[in-house]
């Protein structure tokens, strides 16, 4: 369970202090997927890296199973907009980055990252760098850096929104499918409406700078792969889209 | 396998332009003090085995402890530079006020402090190099994009983690590219250092010959101080092919 209590985030430029957030509350469930949706420059980066101890709030707490979150968490996995891969390490170096940070012994290393990889369709780039991997696989391989830990908050800034979208619909619903195995705690910030809809359990959706929260959409139809076809995924979608529209 | 021929066959054209030029130009000026390439060439064969070879090598010991020496001590100090902003602000003021000093300017200090040998001629050549790779590494460690920094936060990594995979791989194609720079720096100021109060190396080589008037013998030591160069900078690029292998895709 994740509390955050009047989160104000604040960051300075040269013509002064502005706010990122301005009082966010918000409560996310154990085991959940949390989607966060709002327009570009929303606060939704800075909500994440406020979850992922990276970032403090000029006010306000995120109290993590009962105790206020201080500094990176270990079973935290945090997935950045640019995948975070290290271009200097190949596939397997940086999806086994985390587990050997972590001083693991390296047989469950190896074997774990293995048995992610194969399971992800990347086993066999195993040896390429970042730049000879398409988009997707280097997804995959981001992905199965931050689950190789086995952690239970997953933190995912905008991670399919760089790709095509015949790769972005097989890598959501690859996504979801790990969600529903290793029952983690998601939280996932897009801007993209069919994307919250299709993937978060409740559905935040945050106004444009400073970042408040306009409104929770409940979506409990979601977690079935052919959700995207049916009638109540397009009527949540308009759902979402009317309370984003009503902000401007 | 492949490094070895794909490094000879353009050394061999360069080679063989190098010296057709050289022929030229020999035979245009028709001087002593520029005797043709072959002459020369027959000359250093001859020598090579001998004292010229034993030259070449305390030259090239000379060089290459200086490159290390100038690497340890430069390295984690233009990463911290770099990386912490207050370490910068205390010492980059002192950097670019020393930096811009010719250190040869210091020979009379440093003979006092480490005498007449080995010790100061490398301790020269290593302190030019130290500010160039100085300043290199910390250019290039500030420049880390912030997204690797977070990434590796996120990851959990330490202090000594953080280094080793984050900021060492990330600075060591700059840093070799400042040694490249670097051996052509070391190799004039080997000269130098090279040419007072020894008898080895091939700094003294070359002017001992000149003063003999046995040009053979000179161009003889130039072609080894080429050959110095050349076997340096290719180390480089053995070290670039296998540590920076990422950066050639």
């Amino acid at each position: 369970m994740i509390r955050l209590e009047k989160i104000i985030v604040t960051y300075r430029t040269d013509a002064g202090i502005h706010e990122a957030l301005a009082g966010v509350d918000l409560a996310i469930e154990r085991g959940t997927s949390c989607v966060i949706i709002g327009p570009t420059g929303c606060g939704k980066t800075s909500l994440l890296y406020l979850l992922a101890g990276l970032l403090e709030p000029a006010s306000g707490q995120v109290i993590l199973d009962g105790r206020p979150l201080s500094g990176v968490r270990r079973q935290t996995s945090l997935i950045l907009q640019q995948h975070g891969l290290f271009p200097w390490k190949n596939a397997l170096a940086n999806a086994s980055l985390g587990l050997g940070i972590r001083g693991a012994a390296r047989e469950k290393v190896m074997g774990t990252t293995r048995t992610l990889m194969e399971k992800m369709g990347i086993w066999d780039v195993r040896r390429s760098y970042p730049a000879q991997l398409s988009g997707g696989q280097r997804q995959r391989v981001a992905i199965a850096r931050s689950l190789a830990t086995d952690p239970d908050l997953l933190l995912m800034d905008e991670p399919f929104s760089a790709l095509d979208a015949m790769t972005r619909e097989s890598l959501q619903e690859l996504f979801l499918g790990l969600w529903k195995e290793r029952s983690f705690t998601s939280v996932l910030v897009t801007h993209s409406i069919e994307e919250a809809a299709f993937l978060g359990n409740r559905i935040v959706v945050l106004s444009p700078r400073p970042g408040r929260v306009l409104g929770i959409l409940e979506n409990p139809e979601m977690g079935d792969p052919r959700y995207r076809l049916s009638e109540s995924f397009h009527l949540m979608c308009s759902g979402i889209r009317r309370l984003m529209e009503g902000s401007r | 396998m492949k490094p070895m021929r794909s490094a000879a066959q353009p050394y061999t054209l360069a080679a063989v332009a190098l010296a057709a030029g050289w022929q030229v130009a020999a035979t245009a000026l028709n001087t002593e003090a520029l005797p043709g390439p072959a002459s020369v060439l027959v000359s250093f064969a001859r020598q090579v085995r001998g004292p010229l070879g034993i030259h070449f090598a305390v030259s090239a010991y000379r060089v290459l402890v200086s490159l290390a020496l100038a690497l340890v001590t430069a390295v984690p100090w233009g990463i911290a530079m770099g990386r912490m902003r207050r370490t910068d602000a205390l010492l980059s003021p002192l950097v670019y006020l020393i930096y811009p000093i010719p250190k040869i300017a210091f020979l009379p200090l440093v003979l006092l402090l480490f005498g007449i040998g080995d010790g100061s001629r490398i301790f020269l050549i290593a302190f030019i190099l130290f500010f160039q790779i100085l300043v290199t590494t910390r250019d290039a460690a500030r420049e880390i994009p912030r997204e690797y920094i977070l990434s590796m936060r996120s990851l959990g990594a330490g202090r000594l983690q953080k280094a080793f995979h984050l900021v060492l791989p990330a600075v060591l194609p700059k840093i070799l590219t400042s040694l490249r720079i670097g051996i052509g720096t070391a190799i004039a100021v080997l000269f130098f250092v090279e040419s007072f109060a020894t008898s080895t190396g091939l700094g003294y080589f070359i002017l001992d010959a000149w003063s003999r008037l046995d040009y053979e013998s000179m161009y003889a030591g130039i072609v080894g101080m080429g050959l110095l160069g050349a076997v340096l900078y290719e180390f480089v690029e053995v070290l670039d092919r296998t540590l920076c292998r990422w950066t050639k895709i």
